[in-house]
């Protein structure tokens, strides 16, 4: 595959590593009672703790570690019994103690991986570094008035994954893959709602470009990006920037960068020299933090099947392709639909492909098109169902079971329902189909006799002509059969 | 001056000798009459008297019911304004109260005020508070003498019986320092023992609440009052409390004490070997065996404490950054300009120079070379504990180096104010319980303190061996 950059003298290679930050799906927040509920009003979710009043002390949410835990076993990752919290040292507006809590030295899952699939098949892993725990800062509004800022402490002391990657990322797409995958292993695992627009999941990007073969580059960090759309964008600029430098001759300056989503550009944030020196140490006011090994036995046994697990599941029990398999399972509630229709006949099985198809195709474009999703389709599993039996077992056409299905979604109705009510079900009585294919032959003599001279083509107008007089409901192969049949005939 | 005691007061409300409120008016008469010590940064006699109404329109039963007993200002009440002795804090009124003043209003205490301290307990002389210096009750009339820190407010409190016990906190010897300067029992449980919560942090691995008190006997009352775990506090311990006053027991026969060789320090003043001596004669006296013992790391203590404490003070004193709560510079044109004033104005000049210190030792480049390197010989010095416990019940040391200096003495010279810990600080690294009792005088007929420390939460033995020393010594 060739994932290299044209610049104007030479190919460049970018070389990647994320850094994403996963809101835990948690009521209340690392180490204080307060609720995480998004969108409350401005400080209304604020505890002494998160606060920082004089004496105030942290106590950690024994919930979000597990759910950290829960998260570093979706990654295939070591999870480590021993792992100590520590300050980061650095004054902000919104950052109350003047320090954020996270781990730094030990944190509290170690190296992991993760597999990300392409179209044609192919797969590749990126190794995660380290997983650890921290907490969020609050908010800085700075538009609500002209000269001052005001600071909205709910989202203060909320708990955070940061996920890093390795450098194993090599292009934009594969970026997206592969924060779609966390994303999606979130998800599965419940420990984040995976919402980029409410800030749920967001990611900071290291960049740099290489010759092919080269050393790494000097790299630049892109923070906080709240969609995968930014990411790709940003990385395209970014690289981009810097291979036009580096190619006059310049060199690349290791900076923290802005990106602007609006202009779509990168800009510096602070360079290398400006950089925070953090004063990392070990929290004084928290104990190091012990799992043991049965906990952690304990959280790994209630994980549910992950998209990795099914997807090779529904490889080997279905023959999907690994391709099929890894849309269908990018998605809890896609894999779940897709579970609950294939289960819900016996028969289904053996057309999963067809109902891969419906599903992925035809049921997706319909709730896009009106704003819904798989969780509150007005087509449930079952009767999805009952339209590919239908269609399995040549009561109507494919072609028919798209008008039903936009039926079903409308009013709510069962296939079987619609089938009757219309009386859509297929011809398949041959004398039926053998006197519509005369009418047809009858019609249209020239265009027999150019058929009969050769132009094979025009077997498509008879069909066409013959399954509208039926409606669209002859089925479609004995149609062919018959057709075919009576035109040599005439030979 | 009256010799009062918390136990024999208990006796007599009891007896009803007298009532609660002819105690607290006895009382808020005193502290009147002595406000030229500047013991209090805040006291109000209406407070006091509607804790009084409040409490005499309860029945129910409790231990400390009607005590007057004095607050150090770093912890957090509701009733009264908490300040740390800063001008960060001039104005601030704690929503919240603390673990520890929790549990003594529980127990029906009253509190007469909050004590004075030095500047968010960062001192050895109560002289480094925005709110002035305390003096000493045992000065002489043209010589002030410095109450020792950082917690002098209090320990003043309880020499010039403004109190009948005040609560302290002790991070390198504040509690034992100045219980020693004023001749008072002060007790520095073993860290853990007294929940953290709500106590405005100085270096939080080494903070912890004690107790000021006119006997031993009375702070292992009042030590039992304000101990216990607390969910709150993560570094809180779920150890049982034991009834430490009704347990106490002053024979001593069979003992082992330690005596550590290596707090002979050269420069030490006479007066303070010769009690030394004194009291290891007693305790010989007692049946106790002496073991001559070593705490080979004895000499890295102060070093080491003075990397590991103000490395903890540079991150804990960042959130008094003006934002929230607390003093804000009006000469702001940017948020770091808003720091950069708030925090220069509003901090005095020991704070920031701890602040400094600790910001440098955690930098960059430097934090192996202090920071971890400190934590380690930290370690060296609690293993140095642990062995010498293997021989031995309790330990016994003088408390200071000195008797209460003059007030402005050692003003402009930090590291010999920093001395002032040198007998203090090797047990608050090790997280050990302390405590001071006064024992012998110098030649000015000044106090001098006798430190007892002991296994970690065996304040039991701590005490034990004190009111022992003590019952010799009157």
């Amino acid at each position: 595959m060739n994932n290299l950059i044209k610049g104007e003298k030479h190919d460049w290679e970018m070389v990647i590593g994320l850094e994403i930050h996963a809101q835990v799906k948690s009521n209340s927040k690392l180490f204080s009672s307060s609720s995480t509920k998004f969108g409350s009003s401005p400080n209304s979710q604020v505890s002494l703790v998160d606060a920082a009043m004089p004496g105030m002390l942290p106590v950690i949410n024994k919930y979000c570690v597990e759910q950290a835990v829960k998260t570093g076993v979706g990654l295939n990752a070591k999870i480590n019994n021993y792992s100590v919290f520590d300050r980061k040292n650095y004054f902000y507006a919104d950052l109350p103690q003047g320090y954020q809590i996270s781990q730094y030295k030990y944190p509290i899952v170690g190296e992991g991986k993760v597999t990300i699939d392409f179209k044609d098949g192919t797969s590749k892993d990126i190794r995660i570094v380290r997983l650890h725990l921290e907490q969020d800062a609050g908010k800085s509004l700075h538009d609500q008035n002209p000269s001052k800022t005001y600071v909205d402490l709910n989202r203060s002391g909320v708990a955070l994954m940061e996920i890093v990657s390795e450098p194993d990322i090599r292009t934009p797409d594969e970026a997206g893959m592969y924060i779609s995958k966390i994303r999606s292993i979130l998800m599965y695992l419940d420990t984040c709602d995976g919402n980029m627009q409410e800030g749920s999941l967001r990611a900071d990007v290291n960049i740099s470009v290489r010759k092919p073969g080269d050393e790494y580059g000097t790299r630049c960090e892109i923070k906080n990006l709240n969609s995968i759309k930014f990411i790709k964008q940003a990385i395209n600029y970014e690289a981009k920037r810097q291979i036009e430098i580096l190619e006059s001759g310049g060199s690349i300056e290791q900076n923290t960068m802005l990106f602007n989503t609006s202009t779509g550009k990168t800009r510096p944030m602070r360079n290398k020299e400006e950089a925070h020196d953090y004063r990392y140490f070990p929290d004084p006011d928290l104990l190091p933090l012990e799992i043991s090994k049965e906990e952690i036995g304990k959280i790994k046994s209630s994980i549910p099947e992950l998209p990795d697990e099914l997807k090779n599941k529904f490889t080997e029990t279905y023959k999907l392709s690994n391709y099929d398999a890894s849309v269908l399972t990018a998605e809890k509630q896609t894999s779940d639909y897709f579970n609950e229709t294939i289960n819900s006949d016996p028969e289904l099985k053996n057309y999963a492909k067809i109902v891969v198809n419906w599903i992925t195709s035809e049921l997706f474009s319909l709730l896009n098109k009106n704003n819904q999703d798989l969780n509150n389709s007005p087509v449930s599993p079952e009767n999805l169902g009952q339209l590919i039996k239908l269609i399995s077992t040549n009561e109507i056409s494919g072609k028919i079971a798209k008008d039903v299905l936009e039926d079903m979604f409308s009013s709510g109705k069962t296939a079987r329902q619609i089938v009757d009510e219309k009386g859509l079900q297929q011809v398949t009585d041959q004398g039926e189909i053998a006197k519509v294919i005369d009418e047809v032959i009858a019609e249209n003599p020239k265009m027999v006799e150019q058929y009969l001279a050769g132009k094979d083509k025009l077997l498509g107008f008879f069909v066409g002509q013959a399954m509208k007089l039926t409606k669209g409901k002859a089925n479609p192969k004995m149609l062919n059969d018959i057709l075919k049949q009576k035109l040599n005939k005439k030979n | 001056m009256p010799k009062s005691s918390l136990k024999q007061t208990l006796k007599d409300l009891d007896t009803k000798k007298i009532s609660i409120r002819e105690l607290n008016q006895d009382y808020l008469k005193r502290i009147k009459e002595n406000e030229n010590l500047n013991v209090f940064i805040h006291f109000s006699e209406d407070n006091v008297l509607k804790q009084l109404d409040n409490l005499e329109n309860d029945n129910s039963a409790k231990k400390l019911k009607g005590i007057p007993i004095a607050i150090k200002d770093l912890f957090c009440t509701k009733s009264m304004p908490t300040t740390a002795a800063s001008k960060i804090l001039e104005n601030f009124n704690p929503t919240y109260e603390s673990f520890v003043t929790q549990k003594l209003l529980d127990e029906g205490s009253i509190f007469v005020g909050k004590t004075n301290l030095d500047e968010f307990a960062m001192g050895s002389a109560t002289n480094t508070s925005f709110f002035g210096n305390t003096i000493n009750p045992l000065s002489k009339e043209n010589e002030p003498l410095a109450p020792g820190g950082s917690s002098g407010g209090s320990a003043a409190a309880v020499a010039a019986d403004l109190c009948l016990g005040a609560t302290g906190t002790d991070t390198g010897g504040s509690i034992r320092q100045p219980a020693s300067f004023c001749g008072v029992v002060g007790i520095k449980p073993t860290y853990g023992l007294c929940s953290r919560w709500g106590i405005a942090a100085f270096a939080s691995s080494l903070d912890q609440a004690g107790i000021f008190s006119h006997n031993v006997e009375d702070a292992s009352i009042l030590l039992q009052s304000i101990a216990g775990f607390d969910q709150r506090d993560s570094t809180s311990a779920k150890v049982d409390i034991p009834n430490y006053f009704e347990n106490l027991d002053d024979d001593l026969n069979g003992k082992t004490v330690g005596i550590p060789k290596e707090y002979s320090i050269d420069g030490t003043p006479m007066e303070i070997s010769q009690i030394w001596e004194d009291a290891i004669k007693v305790l010989e006296k007692k049946g106790v065996k002496i073991k001559n013992i070593s705490l080979p790391h004895t000499k890295y203590a102060l070093p080491t404490y003075y990397i590991i404490a103000p490395a903890e003070a540079s991150s804990n004193l960042a959130r008094y950054d003006g934002v929230k709560y607390g003093f804000r510079s009006d000469e702001i044109d940017s948020l770091d300009e808003m720091y950069e004033n708030t925090r220069a104005q509003g901090f005095g000049r020991e704070v920031k120079r701890r602040i400094l210190i600790g910001t440098y030792v955690l930098s960059a480049g430097y934090y192996d070379a202090y920071y971890l390197k400190a934590q380690k010989v930290r370690k060296l010095i609690a293993d140095d504990f642990n062995k010498a416990f293997k021989e031995c019940d309790f330990i016994v040391t003088p408390t200071a180096p000195s008797a209460a200096f003059p007030l402005n003495e050692k003003q402009n010279d930090p590291i010999k104010m920093y001395l002032n810990d040198v007998f203090t600080v090797p047990a608050s690294l090790a997280g050990l319980p302390g405590i001071s009792i006064p024992f012998g005088k110098d030649k000015n007929n000044l106090p001098l303190g006798i430190q007892i420390l002991g296994k970690h939460f065996d304040e039991q033995q701590v005490f034990n061996a004190a009111v022992s020393l003590e019952r010799s010594y009157e």
